[in-house]
């Protein structure tokens, strides 16, 4: 009688064990999942943003979305963080790791990758000895290029 | 005597959907005053949650991998193959990893509880329970309730890894895409948006799930047939109501 109400306790004290390590692996699973989409994919910047940013202005981004890779010599090294418009236009702030200095005479440009690709924004580094500080603007800005308005330039004979 | 008979399933229809609504409306209610019954809200993500996993994982691996399969023959018509990563993983965690998960929950857990409520209710346990000074929203229906915005979310998240890595298999190891393709195109297109608008549609559903289904058991029939007419209605009603809420949501939020 005392063995089997001993057993009929542990058993009792088992499944509530068993439920708990249940619940508890299926949180972790979903956390550490959740996690990854988020961290990895999102980008979300939990531990905080080490680097700093640079705005610049251009007349035409063509449909640059936040979120969108800065490249050096085809290197992603930053993103682009908000575009905003301010007095009729684009104000992007783009955001670098803390080590890479950016000339003052640097230029940035809005390309495309290929023909119908996303678009990113390109520095190309200057000669200047001075480099711009973190929050100041990059001077040298190229607009987005308008592929229809080239070719209507061509057929129209402008070029 | 037409215009009778349509009078009266106007009004009955109107009386079910207020009467759904209330449910709604007394089941928020206690989910938000205090006593919780811990033990039941853990079985219950217990059930709804780790006893799922398994089914999520098996449907999350074959949709991507199917997603995989078919996007890589449609988008090669285009010389576009480099942009599988993105279009798997846009297509899972907005649409297809919320829905498909809610649905499969439907079908796995949602059935089990208008059936266990709908027994309750028919062999009196419900008027026992309340016969003890126990409410019976608090001890049955809110912890289910609870546990399904709970555990939604994280188990449309389990689906989405999955899928990606299924996706991964097929488009990667089976069809030849780069692998740093498939993923570095995929942290290029995919947005911390995109994946808030999938945790907001998974909560919701995991809000819908365990109300229409405990309100169909919780207002069941009589008798055996009662209860099997209540769980089939059970799923039907909220497997319309997932993908219809989920065509309101997308259109009107994002």
């Amino acid at each position: 009688m005392k063995m089997f109400n001993e057993h009929g306790i542990r058993g009792r004290a088992m499944k509530k064990f068993d439920l708990e390590l249940a619940v508890g692996l299926f949180i972790i699973a979903g956390i550490v999942c959740l996690g990854y989409l988020s961290i990895k994919l999102g980008k979300l910047e939990i531990v905080g943003e080490r680097g700093y940013e640079i705005n610049g202005v251009f007349s035409n981004v063509g449909g640059l979305k936040a979120g969108a890779g800065v490249e050096i010599a085809g290197v992603t090294v930053g993103r682009v963080k908000t575009i905003t418009l301010k007095n009729y236009q684009a104000y992007v702030v783009l955001s670098f790791p803390k080590g890479l200095k950016i000339q003052e005479d640097a230029i940035a440009s809005i390309k495309t990758r290929g023909l119908i690709g996303e678009k990113y924004v390109d520095i190309t580094p200057g000669g200047s000895e001075k480099d711009i500080e973190p929050g100041g603007r990059i001077r040298e800005t190229q607009p987005a290029i308008d592929i229809e308005e080239l070719i209507s330039k061509f057929v129209f004979g402008k070029i | 005597m037409f215009i009778r008979k349509l009078g009266a399933l106007s009004v009955t229809g109107l009386r079910r959907t207020g009467r759904l609504g209330l449910f709604f409306v007394t089941t928020f209610f206690f989910a938000v005053t205090p006593p919780l019954k811990f033990s039941q809200l853990l079985k219950q993500i217990q059930f709804i949650g780790f006893q799922s996993a398994l089914v999520i994982f098996l449907t999350g691996a074959f949709t991507g991998m199917v997603l995989g399969l078919q996007g890589f023959y449609t988008l090669n018509r285009f010389g576009s193959a480099a942009l599988l990563g993105p279009m798997v993983a846009l297509s899972l965690i907005k649409e297809l990893g919320p829905v498909l998960s809610a649905l499969m929950v439907t079908g796995r857990a949602g059935s089990a509880m208008t059936a266990e409520i709908g027994i309750m209710r028919i062999t009196e346990q419900i008027d026992a329970i309340k016969l003890m000074g126990l409410n019976p929203f608090r001890y049955l229906v809110v912890p289910k309730f609870l546990a399904g915005i709970f555990a939604l979310p994280l188990l449309t998240a389990i689906f989405n890894v999955v899928g990606i890595f299924g996706g991964y298999v097929i488009g990667v190891k089976l069809l030849g895409i780069g692998e740093g393709t498939y993923f570095g195109e995929m942290s290029n297109h995919v947005t911390v948006q995109d994946i808030v608008q999938g945790i907001y549609k998974s909560l919701s559903f995991g809000a819908l799930i365990p109300w229409v289904c405990c309100y169909k058991g919780y207002y069941v029939g009589y008798g055996a047939e009662g209860v099997s007419k209540a769980t089939t209605q059970a799923v039907v009603l909220s497997s319309v109501l997932i993908l219809f809420w989920d065509y309101i949501l997308t259109s009107a939020l994002f």
